[in-house]
């Protein structure tokens, strides 16, 4: 394999029972690099991820993690990985230091070098302070913490991510995301699953789109948006009755009756926005201000997905 | 390092964590040892005169049914215990931490082992203070130094089969309920063995199945250790029970862990 590529999957598959959950994925992720596997629930993120972390069997395919293939080679795959799931891979009945230490016994440290480690990654994951209570008393965020710190304890080379800010409140997220783009920073590579395109668009290099078991695009998330052309325009009105009288001569497929606004897609020419403003002017609609929204990754995910393009939240 | 070394090393790590466990969480370590205590108590206090009575040739020297019962108690001390391990196994294995493992480069069956040497250290405690127990209650043995150095290999092999066969109901059941109810059988099979009375005075058709399973011959080699009463080929066939259980048991449970599919 070239050592610039940390994971190479082609054509992989994998269905439990008669419920085909990944139908083909290829991936290539380049070594130091931050890929954001981007799906809804049940599209076949976590899956991918065990697989790729030797948890599960694939069905066929070609599966090289480091270098190494995942069916023949798994514990020198599992030498290269750190992974980090949705569920806390944390031992609630002993001490966050304990955890971290038996991480260190593990990955077969000498005591000194195994201490020290865990003592700075207590420190860097502010968890220093409740090192010595048990597990079982620690928040959501506090065990996700604990559960990142024992996967870098080994400082593995690629690290899987699996949806790890899912029912972080909004602190603990941007922790997750600052420790993460360190990892980066120190050349580590993370594929990260996520459902949030925030997410995504905050962290990756690139990011798959996987719906449904298949990866329906792939790119930059700048290369992403462009694939949606144009944008839209939003018209925020005084009240209810303004914005009523609007949809009846702009259209309502996109009417937010709690918000006010109405959006209107345009391709963002002048000439088209001209035409629009000339139409409020001319039919005196009660518009307030007008805002221009070039198409975020919330378009582009619904529009590869085939989901919903906005929720019709709109009044009736 | 080598593999073994390595190995060798997981499975202390392994075990030191299943011990913290214990004393964090010891309720499964001590209800492991309630049952025994309590059937001792309720055998030899409660029904002991009139069993003593029906013992006949089987009495051991000085006649006291508290002689002839301990040695069997002990046996369900490592039975008692083995359910207590099973149910844990089945707790654990549904934890994220063992999915953690998996994806470690570390010796793959050492968290079981870890967890039948844990089981082992615990269940060893267990029949020590069994025995303190039955020696309040006026338990006599007879045994030599040499002779308790058997009672001890002999109830740790009893263990070990016991565990691993366990650890095995405990990887299979999909509930800790489940894991406790497939347990039962190690825990009810002594009643219909030489335990409480002699399998001489028992109907034929019971008193087959219990002269030929597994706990007749295991009770039999102790209490023969213990207190003097015969042992005859016993001693043979319960080392023959203890190697084939604890190998399929091993087997067994390797076999699951490899399946186990998380989440």
């Amino acid at each position: 394999m070239s050592a610039r590529i940390a994971v190479r999957v082609t054509g992989l598959r994998k269905a439990f029972g008669d419920k085909v959950v990944l139908d083909g994925i290829d991936l290539e992720i380049a070594a130091g690099s931050v890929v954001a596997l981007l799906g809804p629930n049940g599209a076949g993120k976590t899956t991918t991820v065990q697989i790729l972390s030797t948890l599960i069997s694939a069905d066929a395919g070609v599966i090289q993690v480091a270098g190494f293939d995942v069916g023949r080679e798994p514990q020198a795959v599992r030498d290269a990985i750190g992974v980090t799931g949705q569920f806390s891979a944390v031992d609630f009945l002993l001490t966050g230091r304990e955890n971290l230490l038996l991480m260190a016994d593990l990955h077969h440290l000498d005591r000194p070098v195994g201490r020290r480690r865990v003592e700075e990654l207590l420190v860097r994951f502010d968890l220093a302070d409740a090192a010595g209570q048990m597990v079982m008393k620690y928040s959501g965020g506090m065990r996700r913490r604990l559960d990142l710190a024992m996967t870098l304890l080994g400082e593995p080379r690629i690290i899987f991510l699996d949806e790890p800010t899912t029912g972080l409140d909004p602190r603990s997220r941007h922790t997750m995301w600052q420790i993460t783009r360190e990892l980066v920073a120190d050349g580590v590579t993370v594929l990260l699953t996520t459902q949030n395109l925030d997410e995504a668009d905050e962290l990756a290099d690139r990011i798959a789109v996987l719906d449904q078991g298949r990866l329906v695009a792939e790119g930059t998330p700048s290369q992403l948006k462009r694939r949606i052309p144009g944008g839209r325009v939003r018209l925020h009105f005084r009240d209810a009755d303004a914005l009523t009288a609007a949809t009846h001569v702009l259209g309502e497929d996109q009417a937010d009756g709690a918000a006010l606004v109405l959006d209107i897609p345009t391709d963002g020419t002048p000439q088209s926005l001209r035409n629009l403003l000339d139409q409020i002017d001319k039919r005196a609609l009660g518009v307030e201000t007008v805002t221009v929204e070039t198409p975020d990754l919330d378009d582009v995910f619904f529009a590869l997905t085939g989901a919903p393009h906005h929720e019709q939240e709109a009044s009736t | 390092m080598s593999t073994a070394t390595y190995a060798l090393r997981d499975s202390a790590i392994m075990m030191r964590r299943d011990i913290r466990h214990s004393l964090r969480y010891p309720i499964m370590a001590i209800s492991g040892l309630m049952v025994p205590v309590f059937l001792l108590l309720l055998f030899v206090g409660v029904f002991g005169n009139t069993l003593r009575a029906g013992l006949g040739a089987a009495s051991p020297a000085g006649g006291r049914y508290v002689d002839y019962l301990a040695p069997a108690i002990l046996v369900m001390t490592a039975g008692a215990s083995a359910a207590a391990t099973a149910v844990n196994v089945c707790i654990d294995m549904n934890e994220g931490i063992i999915a953690r493992f998996r994806t470690m480069a570390i010796t793959r069956t050492s968290v079981l082992t870890g967890q039948v040497l844990g089981s082992l250290t615990r269940t060893m405690i267990s029949g020590v203070l069994l025995v303190a127990v039955a020696l309040g209650l006026g338990f006599r043995p007879t045994a030599t130094p040499i002779e308790w150095l058997a009672v001890a290999g002999m109830f740790a092999m009893l263990t070990l089969a016991l565990t691993w066969l366990t650890i095995a109901f405990g990887l299979q059941a999909k509930t800790p309920a489940g894991a406790n109810s497939l347990s039962l059988i190690p825990q009810f099979l002594p009643f219909i063995s030489s335990a409480f009375v002699p399998t001489a005075s028992m109907p034929a058709g019971v008193r087959w199945f219990a002269e030929n399973q597994p706990f007749t011959p295991i009770i039999n080699t102790l209490r023969g250790l213990l207190t003097g009463t015969p042992i005859g080929t016993s001693a043979i066939v319960a080392v023959v029970w203890c190697t084939g259980l604890m190998v399929v048991g091993y087997l067994w449970s390797r076999a699951r862990y490899n399946r186990y599919v998380t989440h």
